[in-house]
């Protein structure tokens, strides 16, 4: 008997790991004539953290403010937790905690009146009320700021208020706009690793243009740009992606042009200074053990042998900026941020 | 949750002087019209002694006073209701009740509940006032419940078209502007048909807030009257909880 119930909790919670607590279906939304995100689906599964990515403008807050019921999407369909944010806004609203690009802080309250409201507001029971205040402030560092008034509080600690008030009725769905903007290298480490606890049972959605953010917290990319989806790929393949095409060799004896050229998969050499080489290689052959092997067989005497990696940034500028006007756009955010 | 959101509502009012001003700048205000009522009650005291049926302390202190209040507090109305929602737009952090478990219903009704009880507030202070002329004459106890019943469906209708007007813009003082605007207007809507011919026609009369204002606060009772606040009252409202949805559609 005991057993049959293990067993069923032990099915239960296999199965509720693959659950799909976020299902975005074939979603659009116009502002006017401009369609600021256009036929976007995704899922998004329990356990799971997911990364929305994009330059400014792209359309990952315009995103997420459907997703949370802030905005109607003009057409496609958002579920939360199998329900529906259109028809069934209560059910799925109490699955979900959303943090916006400017933390929803009422910044004449202090914040404990400002958790209590909020835990309140999202149907904690009453003799939970205090628990939840506690988990809360305890995860986002709020300990020591308990009677101060939110308006005096810095940006940072207003951005983890933020956070906390999104994760005070312990949502499935947590959606994170920006989370990390505003506060120091510290926090932000902090935050990281709070959000890779968080994302152990429940589903995050978080945007940034922060790349290593991805790469630290998230399982899975979005990469977004002009309101279309561009490239959807776990952090595993993301990192395949990222592999190198090319190796940097340099050779005490360095063997002729014609003779690198001639290793199988390499397209091109480039000679950067005396016996110092770029090689490009298609990515599917890496000739790196050739050359080791040639260079000890024809005494090149090899010095030098590093793969070149492509950064995510630059995957990342690759994916969004196919036009020139793009690339000035995104150096200008650049300058903005 | 209404009471929730109505105390959240209240609690940041009085965490900000506006609220303590207003009530100490409407006290006074009412207060020194008060005064002067009583005042000259004092000085016509003996020719109402010589009338073979003089008005009441009620008719010729406290209607005056409930007339005045009415006025005072339209000007003071729109500045509660201004920041309601339009603060909320502004600041951002309508966010965080839209994605809670709360419908636009609540959200609207708790705002407006919030307001109404600092209404009420300073109701019960100028209510004190004519209470305390107990303590010298008799009142007519039925035209102050009257009155009093006016002042409150009368406040309740100023605020419930403050709060339509905040859902309509971002900026606290544009809200504030149209809604002492609506007010004024529907205030002074039948002064023009007055001045033509003493019998008020058309459709003016009906929409005119003083026009079933007047009666109440002189006692006399219409069913007609409470029905025209209470349909106004339910026209803004309804009306903001729509403007809340409308808002999350395309623009």
């Amino acid at each position: 008997m005991l057993e049959d119930l293990t067993e069923i909790t032990a099915l239960h919670s296999l199965r509720s790991q693959h659950e799909t607590l976020v299902s975005v279906k074939e979603v659009s939304r116009y502002y006017g004539k401009n369609k600021a995100v256009d036929n976007i689906s995704f899922d998004v599964k329990r356990g799971e953290v997911l990364g929305l990515l994009g330059p400014n403008g792209a359309g990952k807050s315009t995103a997420m403010q459907m997703i949370t019921g802030n905005l109607a999407p003009s057409n496609g369909q958002i579920t939360i937790n199998n329900f529906d944010i259109l028809d069934k806004p209560k059910n799925a609203k109490a699955n979900l905690g959303y943090l916006p690009e400017q933390p929803p802080v009422y910044k004449e309250l202090t914040v404990d009146e400002y958790l209590t409201h909020c835990s309140k507001i999202n149907r904690i029971a009453h003799s939970h009320q205090r628990d939840a205040i506690t988990l809360a402030k305890e995860r986002c560092g709020l300990n020591s700021m308990s009677k101060r008034l939110i308006g005096n509080l810095s940006k940072g600690y207003q951005q983890r208020v933020g956070i906390a008030q999104a994760i005070i009725h312990s949502p499935a769905v947590i959606v994170l706009d920006e989370p990390t903007v505003g506060l120091d290298p510290r926090q932000i480490r902090e935050i990281r690793s709070l959000i890779r606890e968080l994302g152990n049972d429940h589903s995050i959605i978080l945007s940034t243009h922060i790349l290593p953010e991805v790469t630290a917290t998230c399982d899975r990319v979005l990469i977004i740009n002009r309101g279309k989806i561009m490239v959807t790929e776990t952090i595993i393949g993301l990192q395949q992606r990222i592999q190198s095409s090319s190796l940097i060799v340099a050779f005490q004896h360095p063997p002729s042009n014609d003779e690198l050229s001639q290793f199988d998969g390499v397209l091109s050499v480039d000679k950067i200074e005396l016996g110092r080489y770029r090689l490009h290689h298609v990515p599917e052959i890496d000739p790196s053990e050739n050359i080791v092997n040639q260079s000890v067989n024809n005494n090149w005497r090899l010095t030098e042998i590093t793969p070149e990696k492509l950064s995510l940034e630059e995957i990342f500028m690759d994916i969004t900026c196919t036009e020139n006007e793009d690339i000035d756009m995104t150096t200008k955010a650049e300058e903005t941020v | 949750m209404i009471f929730t959101l109505a105390s959240r509502e209240l609690r940041s009012l009085f965490l900000s002087p506006l609220a303590w001003s207003i009530l100490a700048i409407v006290q006074f205000l009412i207060g020194y019209i008060f005064l002067g009522q009583v005042d000259l009650y004092l000085q016509v005291q003996a020719q109402l002694s010589a009338m073979q049926n003089p008005p009441g302390l009620t008719e010729l202190i406290i209607a005056p006073v409930f007339s005045n209040a009415a006025i005072i507090l339209l000007l003071i109305i729109p500045l509660l209701t201004m920041r309601l929602i339009a603060e909320e737009k502004r600041n951002q952090t309508l966010a965080l009740l839209l994605s809670a478990p709360i419908s636009m219903t609540e959200i609207i009704l708790g705002k407006y509940v919030g307001v109404m009880g600092f209404v009420f507030i300073n109701l019960f202070f100028v209510l004190l006032m004519p209470i305390s002329l107990l303590s010298g004459g008799n009142l007519d106890i039925g035209m102050i419940a009257s009155g009093l019943i006016a002042l409150t469906l009368l406040l309740a209708s100023f605020t419930a078209a403050g709060v339509y007007m905040s859902t309509i813009t971002s900026q606290p003082t544009i809200a504030a502007v149209s809604t002492f605007g609506l007010l004024l207007l529907l205030w002074v809507i039948d002064w023009a048909v007055n001045i033509n011919s003493n019998q008020a026609t058309g459709v003016t009369p009906y929409l005119s807030i003083l026009k079933h204002y007047q009666p109440l606060i002189n006692g006399v009772f219409k069913s007609s009257d409470v029905t025209y606040y209470l349909l106004f009252i339910t026209t803004f409202l309804v009306l903001s909880i729509r403007r809340l949805h409308a808002d999350r559609l395309q623009h």
